[in-house]
């Protein structure tokens, strides 16, 4: 059974039904998703959720689809791992990191596409389109193979072709527009409005970006069913950062956990953190930058939902912190020399936005502390490159045993 | 007629001007202001702008030529 109960403005609470639109018709403020959270407590509890399969749709009363089939690439029910080596080098003693490298096409968004290709299907669209310059794009182009739709992925005509490799071979039709960031948001934004395409962080957001809840529950659950003290979770339109929020609160409400006192933390790369900048500045006026960072994935200069994602700080008492790109290079080498963990750049900001924390003293040595690693390392290696330093041997023992001596090795 | 919806984020120097008096105007379409958040440094306004898309498209060049930056109404779509 579909527990949807209407879609919700932000701004004015007019309520819509379910259908594929994200912006309220009257103020234009941003639409959410309501459930009839009544009925969700009666159907399910923590026995029927572990009953389920391993992947987002384990908690598929809580994301708003239908009875019908789901679009399944397994997305989801990722590791959380606890990772005493960060932890000990941080000065925390019970770090937790929640590894989505390992999702199908390497990111999180596999978990928001997972729910929006199954919103389309439902909602009888045909296509699937994004614009993106790397990860959301995988997601989109896999799950719309998966699904049998057509799929459209919007790039900026110069991006790396590397980028969208990951894409490509799902076999989307990639269109590069030849202009800058805001000119493809500005293209894709009129596209959306006049083809029948389900446009999965545009007329299909509100569903979309409900994927992301799962990014808590997951980790309740796997945390033998409680919140985190911290949880400390990289930045880009704010989505994630909200949803993750509304994902313990929820359960939270449905008994499913006690008493939610998680403080919400975000971290941001300096070449691009407008929301950061407003938390800084005391005002929840977040002002619109030009994006310069190598974090590309963070790389939205307008983030849609940076004055809810504030809006959660104040409600967790939680914190914002931003880091230099060399900064992001070392987190990611940090958490690749320590957990074994290659994650890409947003998972090098998160990793220094937690030294931050912890050095300000906003995390305690022995709270209970999640960071979130979105995005796996092999998509991202060109900022890492020069960590490929071999030692050059002529194909001798002796020749062997000299370089590791002139390294310093016994 | 085609319509559009965008916002319009103001520079301090340019709270004073009246910009969408003037886009409404000097280029032949209607303005229709639904939300707004303006102070004395800084401002935003959510408004739909209905005419020719010539006319759109110029008003729009012409605006941001004013040094005022527009995005669409649901902030960038454009992810990583």
């Amino acid at each position: 059974m579909a527990f949807v109960s209407s879609l919700c403005c932000r701004e004015c609470s007019r309520e819509y039904a379910k259908t594929p639109i994200n912006i309220c018709e009257w103020c234009f403020g941003p639409l959410e998703v309501s459930y009839d959270y009544e009925a969700i407590g009666k159907a399910i509890s923590r026995e029927s959720i572990q009953r389920g399969p391993h992947t987002v749709w384990r908690y598929r009363e809580l994301l708003p689809v239908g009875d019908g089939p789901v679009v399944d690439l397994h997305a989801g029910f990722t590791p959380l791992v606890r990772a005493d080596n960060l932890g000990r080098l941080l000065g925390l003693n019970n770090l937790w990191l929640k590894n989505d490298c390992v999702n199908p096409s390497y990111s999180f968004k596999d978990r928001v596409v997972a729910v929006a290709s199954t919103v389309a299907k439902e909602f009888g669209f045909k296509t699937l389109a994004c614009a993106s310059t790397g990860n959301l794009a995988g997601a989109v182009a896999a799950h719309a193979a998966k699904a049998g739709m057509d799929s459209y992925v919007f790039i900026p005509a110069d991006l790396e072709k590397v980028k969208v490799v990951g894409a490509a071979i799902y076999g989307p039709t990639v269109v590069a527009v030849k202009g800058s960031y805001d000119d493809v948001n500005r293209l894709c934004s009129e596209i959306a409005d006049n083809y029948p395409w389900a446009f999965v962080n545009i007329n299909v957001r509100p569903f979309y970006s409900e994927g992301s809840k799962t990014l808590a529950y997951e980790v309740a659950e796997q945390l033998g069913w409680r919140a985190p003290d911290h949880a400390i979770v990289p930045v880009a339109s704010g989505s994630m950062f909200t949803k993750i929020w509304k994902g313990f609160k929820e359960f939270e409400k449905l008994g499913l956990i006690g008493e939610v006192n998680t403080h919400m933390h975000m971290a941001q790369a300096l070449g691009c953190s407008p929301v950061v900048t407003a938390y800084n500045e005391g005002t929840m006026d977040v002002r619109p930058v030009k994006p310069n960072t190598i974090a590309k994935s963070l790389a939205i200069g307008n983030p849609a939902d940076g004055f809810y994602a504030l809006s959660v700080i104040k409600a967790s008492q939680g914190s914002a912190t931003a880091v230099t790109d060399p900064e992001v290079i070392e987190g990611i080498t940090l958490l690749a020399q320590t957990e074994g963990i290659f994650g890409e750049t947003a998972a090098g900001v998160t990793i220094s936005g937690l030294r931050h924390l912890v050095k300000s003293g906003a995390i305690r040595p022995d709270d209970l502390t999640v960071a979130y690693i979105t995005g796996n390392g092999l998509k991202t290696q060109e900022v890492v490159e020069d960590s490929v330093q071999p030692l050059l041997v002529q194909p001798t023992f002796s020749s062997f045993q000299q370089a590791l001596k002139a390294r310093g090795d016994k | 007629m085609a319509k559009q919806r965008v916002k319009f984020t103001f520079p301090a120097d340019r709270i004073q001007d009246p910009i969408i008096y003037l886009l409404g105007k000097d280029f032949n379409v209607v303005t229709n202001i639904r939300r707004a958040d303006v102070t004395d440094n800084r401002g935003w306004v959510l408004l739909e702008i209905e005419g020719t898309q010539e006319d759109i498209d110029k008003g729009l060049a012409w605006v941001t030529a004013r040094g005022v930056r527009i995005d669409p109404v649901g902030g960038d779509v454009l992810a990583g």
